[in-house]
């Protein structure tokens, strides 16, 4: 038998539909926007008459930023610094989380209390800052270079930095919730103990890796303070995307405050568009990945709710 | 004469009167004594897992654990620069920052960290609420997809994109900057003398720059950034209602509001509830590199409710001389932040057992 359907019902439905539509458009519409900004005439852009569809269409903003040769070293730069450094953060989480979620190791307790404390603690910007430098340059000193700037301090990003206890708790609950039986099987089969990880607990926490990984590479590909502040204007070559595109705002648009002296691009339409252009190429990836990766975080954020 | 009950670990001898230690408890001293050698065996044994765990000590000893120890320079003089010629000054640098030459600035700075974050929750925490709600309204398996896509979104744009797009589309047509397409509809529908102001493009700042609107913007952003992706924590919670709750409540003559009231919200209650704690936890914390960005100079316009604790702290630690008090300020900051996470997280293990840590 079909319920009739009360008005309350039908009221609060209609409701959550439109505010939520409402709500979505708010939230993908500014996205639009940059894209159609990107394509429309330099003048639309300064007078503000792009609403959503290119007004007037160029497509030279986008070439020029195309054709910028440092636009694309920085974005190598953070393609770089996403890939290997996600990986490396990867491999010691897993490798951290695996230990700490066995019950045969001693002192467990306390490796927990360490990782824990980073999470209600941390030191702060300035000595955060102060050793980077110092771990800068004892790494410059092993290589024979005599200042941070003497090496490529890409790898320091890569190694120091993007460190997230939370992700190493959420590997260490899903390989608590392996159970132990298979583990047994593959002992009574010989399996060392890395071919325990990598054979049982890695292929069965699947889910959680996605999540994790998306969670690194995310944080990874949207860096921008540290990078800036350890790269400085002294190592623009290793700069990520991140930093070029403010650098680029600070120098050729009002936006930041403040207009930079050394404005290469007279035009303000031209520079805000080529702002939305840089816009758009480094949202990409993002949008690359995150249809396929999009069915896992929801998985991820709710094993986040966790016990102990 | 009295007989010691002792026997299991000593035996009496009838003839000489004296006692001597059994056997059994032989066994067990020297299995007391051995047990070193037994840890000694396991620890061996599992030497790999050991092993295993050495990076990601190494790393968080390096760059986590190690920039602790600069913050002994709060506790010294600052005005030279060899570390070693600084003089211990005790609670020097703490008095200065409390009450003394740098304190306006740093209450100035606490202060808004306290009220950006308490303005965050108040405006931040109900929606996501709210659209969980609103989305298990919806029974199209696809229509709900597409709109869980658009409304996760946000999330994964870097600050530096959200920053920019907010300052982009809030500002005015200046000399050196475009229309925005938000700055136009203010312009169109506020009546306000402050914000005719605000978009004077003769001033050149722009809405986001004012002391007036600069929270506002801050927070949407933030809304528009987080609302979405926190709404999948409650919506869990939501869809893990039994549908037979509402057949019960239906059959009882419940309205949409009265299961709404009676059904769904109790069941969330508790989810809710620690989500709360959790983000009280977490109120000193409050993105600083948003903040730098939206305020990376401290003569513009929003500096007055811009500047936190962290910014405040990595403006005034450039210069040696000035550092100290930057070190101090923001470790009593996050000495504060620490207590308020500690404490929350002892409230939320006491209302449930769900425990972040």
């Amino acid at each position: 038998m079909k319920r009739k359907i009360e008005a309350s019902e039908l009221i609060f439905k209609i409701i959550a539909y439109v505010l939520l539509i409402i709500f979505a458009i708010m939230c993908v519409y500014p996205l639009l926007y940059a894209l159609g900004s990107t394509f429309s005439a330099w003048d639309s852009v300064k007078n503000g008459k792009v609403i959503l569809w290119p007004d007037g269409f160029q497509i030279e903003s986008f070439k020029l930023v195309f054709m910028d040769n440092r636009f694309w070293v920085n974005y190598s730069n953070t393609l770089f610094v996403t890939f290997v450094g996600t990986i490396w953060c990867l491999v010691y989480s897993i490798l951290g989380a695996y230990a700490l979620s066995k019950k045969r190791l001693m002192g467990r307790h306390g490796f927990n209390f360490f990782l824990v404390f980073t999470m209600w603690f941390g030191a702060g910007v300035v000595p955060q800052y102060l050793n980077y430098q110092q771990t800068g340059q004892i790494f410059a000193s092993i290589v024979g270079g005599s200042s941070m700037y003497d090496i490529d301090l890409k790898w320091l990003i890569v190694l120091a930095m993007g460190m997230n206890a939370t992700n190493i708790i959420l590997l260490r609950n899903s390989f608590e919730g392996v159970p132990s039986e298979i583990e047994e099987a593959a002992r009574i089969d010989g399996a060392t103990e890395l071919q325990v990880l990598t054979k049982v607990y890695i292929p069965m926490s699947k889910a959680t890796i996605a999540t994790v990984a998306l969670f690194f590479g995310i944080s990874r590909w949207n860096g921008y303070f540290w990078a800036y502040k350890v790269l400085g204007a002294e190592q623009q070559y290793s700069w990520p995307v991140q930093v070029y595109m403010r650098d680029f705002i600070e120098k050729n648009t009002g936006l930041a405050g403040s207009l930079g002296d050394d404005r290469d691009i007279p035009d303000v339409g031209q520079a805000t568009s080529m702002v939305y252009a840089m816009v758009v190429l480094a949202m990409v990836p993002i949008l690359v990945i995150y249809p396929f990766i999009q069915k896992y975080f929801a998985k991820g954020v709710n094993m986040g709710g966790v016990k102990e | 004469m009295f007989k010691l009950k002792c026997d299991d670990f000593l035996i009496y001898d009838e003839a000489t009167g004296t006692y001597s230690m059994s056997a059994e408890q032989r066994v067990r001293d020297e299995t007391e004594r051995n047990r070193w050698k037994s840890t000694g065996f396991t620890f061996l044994k599992d030497w790999r897992l050991y092993l295993m765990l050495v990076p990601m000590i190494l790393v968080y000893l390096l760059w986590k654990y190690l920039p602790m120890t600069e913050l002994l320079a709060a506790f010294r003089y600052g005005d030279f620069q060899e570390v070693s010629d600084r003089p211990w000054v005790g609670f020097n640098n703490f008095k200065e920052i409390f009450v003394g030459a740098y304190s306006s600035d740093f209450w100035m700075a606490f202060r808004n960290t306290f009220v950006i974050a308490f303005y965050g929750l108040l405006f931040g925490f109900p929606l996501p609420i709210i659209l969980a709600l609103f989305f298990n309204e919806v029974r199209s398996n696809i229509a709900r997809s597409i709109l869980q896509v658009c409304v996760y979104l946000p999330k994964f744009i870097s600050t530096v994109i959200v920053t920019s797009l907010a300052l982009a589309l809030f500002a005015n047509q200046s000399e050196s900057t475009s229309q925005g397409i938000l700055a136009k509809l203010l312009e169109k529908i506020s009546s306000s003398s402050h914000m005719k102001a605000a978009l004077d493009g003769s001033v050149s700042s722009g809405v986001v720059y004012t002391l007036e609107y600069f929270r506002s913007i801050y927070i949407i952003t933030d809304i528009w950034e987080h609302a979405g992706y926190d709404s999948i924590v409650f919506f869990a919670a939501v869809i893990a209602v039994s549908p037979t709750s509402y057949e019960a409540a239906q059959i009882d003559g419940a309205g949409k509001m009265a299961q709404m009231r009676y059904v769904v919200i109790p069941s969330i209650l508790s989810t809710v509830v620690i989500m709360l704690i959790m983000k009280i936890g977490g109120l000193l914390s409050v993105g600083y590199e948003k903040l730098y960005l939206f305020c990376p100079d401290a003569a513009l316009g929003n500096y007055q409710v811009a500047e936190v604790v962290s910014t405040w702290s990595n403006r005034i630690g450039d210069a040696y001389t000035t550092r100290a008090f930057g070190i101090a300020g923001e470790m009593t900051n996050n000495l504060i932040g620490m207590i308020l996470v500690i404490g929350s997280n002892t409230i939320a293990k006491k209302a449930s057992d769900v425990s972040l840590y």
